[in-house]
């Protein structure tokens, strides 16, 4: 596919609104074509760690905002988490109202600028869109994750974020463990009914995957810190470098220092991996410690930065999620010569998102789809020097629905590589569970929590991957209002 | 917080600083470490062991040698300097029990993590041998803290400049071989003497805990990068450790994984400290 400029794409985007009338029938609508999201090009990201998607001109977001048909029964909102009014925020941008836009998705989400990056739109707001099912392909659906993220932009660049109101002082105290998406949510939830808010982070800097997991080139560091800086400014309290379960047992919090209530959102951060033969060699790495150094530690910016990465020149990276792609694209920033993305089944099933699986192709990743490392191959000092895979097929649908991948005896080859991720999920961190006698968990060792987010412990509330296992951005603040509005309820009962 | 207090000069390389950090200092056990970062948007995060905490000052006890980027840095910090963070106590405390007798080996730096658990151990109501090992006089640190616990100390030094001319697994060796033999060793220091301690007592069934100093970036199990095989298993040192059976720990494999950023710590380290070749 060529890639076309930001310049020929809004070009493009105003000719199409030239040719547009006042009043448009559903076939015109469906006649203008899907905008299509500049990108940097290829050849060029390779080498940085800029964003990718540069997001739609006014125009572009405009002529996008007119293929919607404003169903009356609106689909799409049903397939949103968190339920966003989406053909009212849509009317409002083909009407030229970016701030009224903005306003109607505040009302349901706090992280646009987020969720319009990062969430897998074309199997939730997108994929029951009526415009993707009359053009029979979800690729053609109404591009609404990038409308959501360009008025999250415009608010943002033209310093348009207001504060929200806050309620006056109940003199309750919350604590909030874990700064990822679900901790921000309830956070901003629960300080607007004028509780008393703080923030608990183990690591240096808040956000949660927002900040060690995804990547600067595709969610800026920056956008992250805005919605932290938010909070702050409603006045919840951040600190910073405090291990709940170490620094402080959850039980001291409630017994001895006051708070009302807590909300755990510590997240999935523990890895997975395969328990095959070389796994402990010198270059075999998680996902999470890749991701970690590179995004958090900023080991990428190897002049400024004091901690070190792994100068590879031939990766493997095991697994086919969101992850995998993101560990993928970065060793080809940091200057892998080859990266191999190493998936036991096909491109059909891969859970990552359809757009970064273009984005990591386009960028030069090798696939091998059907594929699976059976043991890491060592030289003589401990170190990796090759990967030995099998070769497999498709059988029959196990309980995820997915088609059970079978190896195929005798098919074993080998890939000289001197460096493994391994990104085939991550579990939940046992942490506090093992230091908070009586918090119930499963027995995956996720929090058992209600429909309200309450766990078997009074006042202290869960959500997020820490209840759901590995899920995404949106669900995790989907569920972390949830309980807030249970938590703000128990609050105002007490 | 994270003020420094104190510092002191224990030898030619290794310093003693006294920080405050009073949650850490109330809730640290024998046994726990830290993670120390000297600046939040590019330092790295290196773990360090408590050393000794003073809950009623609120303040911890770290002591360290410098002998890459980060600790040469800290070591040019004075009193009244603040460390940008420090987050603990992290890992797993020892378990203390009454065992019996009890022999401690410290090697080099590895004496500092080995005497909060040396005094733990003799809290505890055991009979505490310690055996100290350094390359020479100037290197041995806290011979006098670790004497004040002792109810036999042993020095050795490679050069015999101080105690013994041997390596600590020569007493080390000689204890096992009485009768009654010790109860439990603690073996702290590099990884090669810990290998070594662990192999002398080996063969005299004298279960050995050893102290395990990998790699670490989180120290809070998140990353995996410190992830030792221990028996069949792979334990993160950080959550599960940091101590561990010495008769079960794969030192080869931990030993290579330590040298896994050899090429970058000895570029970083020259071009960290041009002021400090003096």
């Amino acid at each position: 596919m060529t890639h076309l400029s930001p310049e020929q794409l809004a070009q493009a985007a105003i000719r199409t609104l030239e040719k547009t009338s006042e009043t448009l029938t559903p076939k015109e609508r469906m006649a203008i074509p899907a905008q299509e999201m500049p990108t940097q090009d290829p050849a060029e990201r390779r080498s940085n760690m800029n964003e990718v998607a540069l997001g739609y001109s006014p125009e572009q977001a405009r002529a996008e905002a007119l293929r919607c048909l404003q169903c009356k029964t609106a689909p799409c909102i049903a397939g949103c988490p968190v339920g966003i009014d989406i053909p009212g925020f849509i009317q409002a941008i083909a009407d030229g109202d970016n701030k009224k836009a903005i306003d109607i998705i505040k009302i349901d989400s706090l992280l646009p600028a987020v969720c319009g990056r990062v969430c897998p739109q074309e199997t939730q707001c997108q994929a029951p869109c009526t415009v993707g099912k009359v053009l029979k392909s979800v690729d053609k659906a109404v591009n609404i994750g990038r409308l959501e993220r360009y008025v999250a932009d415009w608010e943002r660049e033209n310093r348009l974020i207001e504060i929200p109101a806050i309620k006056p002082d109940t003199g309750k105290k919350v604590g909030i463990i874990g700064t990822g998406p679900a901790g921000l949510t309830v956070a901003a939830d629960i300080r607007r009914e004028g509780h008393d808010v703080t923030l608990f982070e183990a690591f240096h800097k808040p956000g949660g995957v927002m900040v060690y997991g995804i990547p600067e080139f595709r969610l800026p560091k920056a956008i992250v810190q805005q919605e932290i800086d938010a909070l702050t400014a409603m006045g919840c309290e951040l600190k910073t470098n405090f291990v709940i379960g170490r620094t402080r047992k959850i039980q001291d919090l409630l017994d001895e220092d006051g708070f009302d209530a807590l909300f755990i959102g510590t997240g999935a951060g523990l890895p997975r991996f395969m328990n095959i033969e070389g796994e402990n060699l010198v270059g075999v790495y998680s996902a999470n410690e890749y991701l970690t150094r590179s995004n958090l530690m900023r080991a990428y910016d190897k002049q400024r930065a004091d901690t070190p990465i792994f100068d590879s020149e031939k990766v493997a990276v095991l697994g086919g999620g969101n992850v995998a792609m993101d560990a993928a694209r970065t060793a080809v920033r940091l200057g892998a010569k080859e990266v191999h993305l190493i998936y036991r089944r096909t491109e059909v099933e891969m859970p990552a998102r359809v757009e970064e699986v273009h984005h990591a192709k386009e960028e030069g990743v090798i696939f091998h789809m059907l594929e699976n490392p059976k043991r890491i191959l060592s030289d003589e000092k401990g170190w990796v020097n090759g990967i030995e895979c099998l070769r497999y097929e498709l059988g029959e649908p196990d309980d995820s629905g997915r088609r059970r991948p079978i190896a195929i005896e005798g098919s074993e080859f080998e890939i000289d590589l001197d460096t493994v991720i391994v990104a085939i999920g991550n579990d939940s961190n046992p942490l506090i569970r093992q230091t908070t006698p009586g918090l119930e968990t499963n027995k995956w060792g996720n929090i058992v929590a209600d429909e309200n987010g309450k766990s078997s412990i009074d006042r202290i509330y869960a959500g997020g991957d820490i209840v759901l296992g590995a899920a995404t951005v949106i669900l995790a603040m989907g569920e972390g209002r949830k309980a807030a509005a249970a938590m703000n309820e128990m609050l105002a009962n007490i | 917080m994270n003020k420094i207090r104190e510092k002191k000069q224990l030898s030619e390389t290794v310093f003693l600083m006294r920080v405050e950090a009073p949650l850490i200092a109330r809730e640290r056990k024998a046994g726990q470490f830290i993670i120390l970062q000297l600046c939040e948007d590019f330092g790295e995060r290196i773990p360090l062991t408590i050393a000794d905490a003073d809950p009623a000052a609120g303040t911890i006890t770290l002591i360290f040698q410098a002998v890459g980027k980060t600790t040469k840095k800290l070591a040019l910090m004075n009193a009244g300097e603040k460390i940008a963070a420090l987050v603990g106590p992290l890992g797993t405390p020892t378990h203390i029990e009454n065992f019996g007798t009890v022999v401690c080996v410290g090697g080099g730096i590895g004496v500092a993590p080995l005497h909060p658990i040396a005094q733990a151990m003799k809290a505890a109501g055991n009979k505490v041998i310690i055996i100290m090992g350094a390359r020479n006089r100037e290197l041995l640190i806290l011979e006098n803290e670790m004497r004040a616990i002792a109810d036999e100390l042993i020095i050795c030094t490679d050069d015999g400049s101080v105690g013994r001319k041997c390596l600590v697994t020569e007493p080390l060796k000689e204890l096992c071989e009485q009768d009654p033999k010790p109860d439990l060793a603690v073996a702290i220091g590099p990884p090669v003497m810990m290998k070594f301690c662990a192999e002398t007592t080996r063969p005299y069934s004298v279960p050995t805990q050893v102290s395990l100093n990998t790699i670490m970036v989180d120290g809070t199990g998140m990353c995996g990068g410190c992830r030792v095989t221990v028996g069949d298993e792979t334990k993160f040192v950080c959550v599960d450790g940091p101590e561990f059976d010495g008769h079960l720990v794969d030192f080869d494999n931990m030993i290579n994984r330590l040298s896994s950023y050899k090429k970058q710590e000895a570029h970083s380290c020259k071009i960290g400290l041009e002021g400090d070749s003096q």
